[in-house]
């Protein structure tokens, strides 16, 4: 939220504090109320969210806030399974292992049963320690019916060379633990079999973070952040398939519940630059580069231009370029005659693929009680879809369907 | 990977290295010190993308910390 007519002393206020700093917003003793909803859709009766969010972040005084934030994320349509389309009907066994579903010939496998309601909180801490030494922590809960995720973080800011240059060291301890609809399966086992363990299985994550942000000049300033990951524990998706299908003629012949590493370790290298133009507009580029241990590695291009009107009216188109390469174990399918792999994964999230997001967003600074916007995207991803491994009648088949989804999303904020 | 990561490594420290030349004083601060200007400006924004990424992306994270709290990935 941008507050222009904030009364000088306020200003300056904002000024003396560090760049990285969340600033005073409201006044001392208000809430500055920033709220959203989201809806997303992907094309072809695929998933759909709705996502409301609150986030209300109270001035404690002496640049000391407390935030406390909301999150619900309503689910519901289709999910692809992993398993490969085939000439013929075929028949699932839902997670639950009580009913079945059918897939019509040629249909890409998905999993009619998606559903979910997710609810977060979130709260956040902030205080200086002293003038050029600030602190954050973190709490944030998150369940599912599935799934319960329990996160702390904390941050140390340091401000150094007359607070032109604000270093960054942080860390996260993320907790969660996967209860399947129909227990954990067993990796790589028969989905006709449903052979399945224990009830619920847990994983840890551990995150550091060191980063920097430099003022360039009066109009500019950028930022690069070094991410490391570190995740130990069940990481396999519950409901994802690999489809092993015969040599020759590409039919299933057997779909096997998914199996992935029990360990990832990732870094990240982040960069992100902001300039005000002479007329007042804005450009800001980012640049995300990701690698990890099972293979992938990514670029994440960003880019958005905020041209600014009259009476705190502005226009921001958004341009996001993404690209990956594929997990080592994830495969299309597997060949019968292929020995059993450790882990395989056919899940498209972790196949080779460019993503590309094209936005507009719209809004106004009203004053400095109210501000809104409105952001529509559009969100493409594409893969191979007729890899060079396809045999039989899998060569005439889709075999990395595109996912286009449409982002909409209202968000209002004002100061209680 | 080794050789990798220490690129990235070595990209961070010259990107650093520059930064003692750089800077502005106090009173320069009026454009910095806009609300739009904060590098975690539109900050639901970018937890919503971050979230729609995490669920659709083998990647995530980088600006904060890695996505999670979701069963979606």
């Amino acid at each position: 939220m941008q507050l222009k007519r904030k009364k000088i002393a306020g200003l300056l206020s904002v000024a003396t504090c560090s760049l990285l700093c969340t600033p005073a917003q409201a006044d001392e003793g208000e809430w500055d109320v920033d709220s959203a909803i989201l809806y997303y859709a992907e094309d072809d009766d695929r998933v759909q969210a709705i996502e409301p969010v609150i986030n209300a972040t109270k001035d404690l005084g002496d640049e000391e806030s407390v935030s406390l934030k909301l999150v619900i994320d309503g689910l519901t349509g289709s999910s692809p399974t992993g398993a490969v389309p085939s000439t013929e009907v075929q028949t699932f066994i839902r997670p639950s292992g009580e009913r079945s579903y059918k897939v019509a010939p040629n249909e890409t496998p998905l999993d009619p049963s998606f559903k979910d309601t997710r609810v977060a909180y979130g709260m956040n801490w902030a205080k200086p320690y002293d003038r050029n030494n600030r602190r954050n922590y973190g709490f944030n809960v998150s369940k599912e019916y599935d799934f319960t995720s329990i996160s702390a973080n904390a941050l140390w800011q340091h401000d150094a060379n007359m607070k032109n240059t604000t270093w960054s060291y942080g860390f996260n301890l993320e907790f969660d633990q996967i209860e399947p609809t129909g227990d954990v399966p067993d990796p790589l086992t028969s989905m006709d079999k449903q052979m399945k363990g224990d009830s619920s299985d847990t994983r840890n994550v551990i995150d550091l973070l060191f980063g920097v942000t430099q003022v360039i000049d009066r109009t500019s300033l950028f930022q690069v952040n070094l991410s490391l990951s570190e995740s130990d524990g069940y990481m396999t998706d519950p409901y994802k398939l690999v489809s092993v299908v015969d040599d020759d003629s590409g039919k299933p012949a057997d779909q096997l519940f998914e199996s992935r590493p029990d360990s990832r370790s990732r870094q990240g290298l982040y960069g992100k630059y902001r300039k005000t133009l002479a007329n007042d507009d804005i450009f800001t580029a980012s640049y995300r580069y990701m690698t990890d241990d099972w293979g992938v590695d990514s670029n994440t291009f960003d880019f958005t231009y905020r041209f600014k009107f009259g009476n705190g009216y502005y226009l921001q188109p958004h341009l996001r370029l993404y690209d990956q390469t594929a997990a080592d174990f994830y495969t299309y399918f597997l060949l019968e005659s292929d020995s059993p792999p450790k882990h395989a994964s056919a899940d498209y999230r972790l196949g080779e693929m460019d993503a590309t997001t094209i936005g507009i967003k719209f809004g106004r600074e009203v004053d400095r009680q109210h501000s809104w916007s409105v952001r529509l995207e559009q969100y493409e991803q594409t893969g191979e879809s007729s890899p060079s491994e396809a045999v039989g009648q899998l060569r005439n088949q889709n075999l990395y369907p595109d996912v286009t989804a449409t982002i909409v999303q209202f968000s209002y904020a004002f100061i209680l | 990977m080794t050789t990798r990561y220490q690129w990235l490594l070595l990209a961070t420290v010259l990107a650093l290295g520059g930064c003692s030349s750089l800077g502005v004083q106090p009173w320069e601060r009026n454009i910095l010190a806009r609300d739009d200007m904060l590098m975690d400006a539109d900050a639901l924004d970018l937890a919503f993308d971050e979230h729609i990424y995490f669920s659709k992306e083998a990647s995530s994270g980088g600006q904060g910390f890695a996505g999670g709290g979701c069963g979606c990935n």
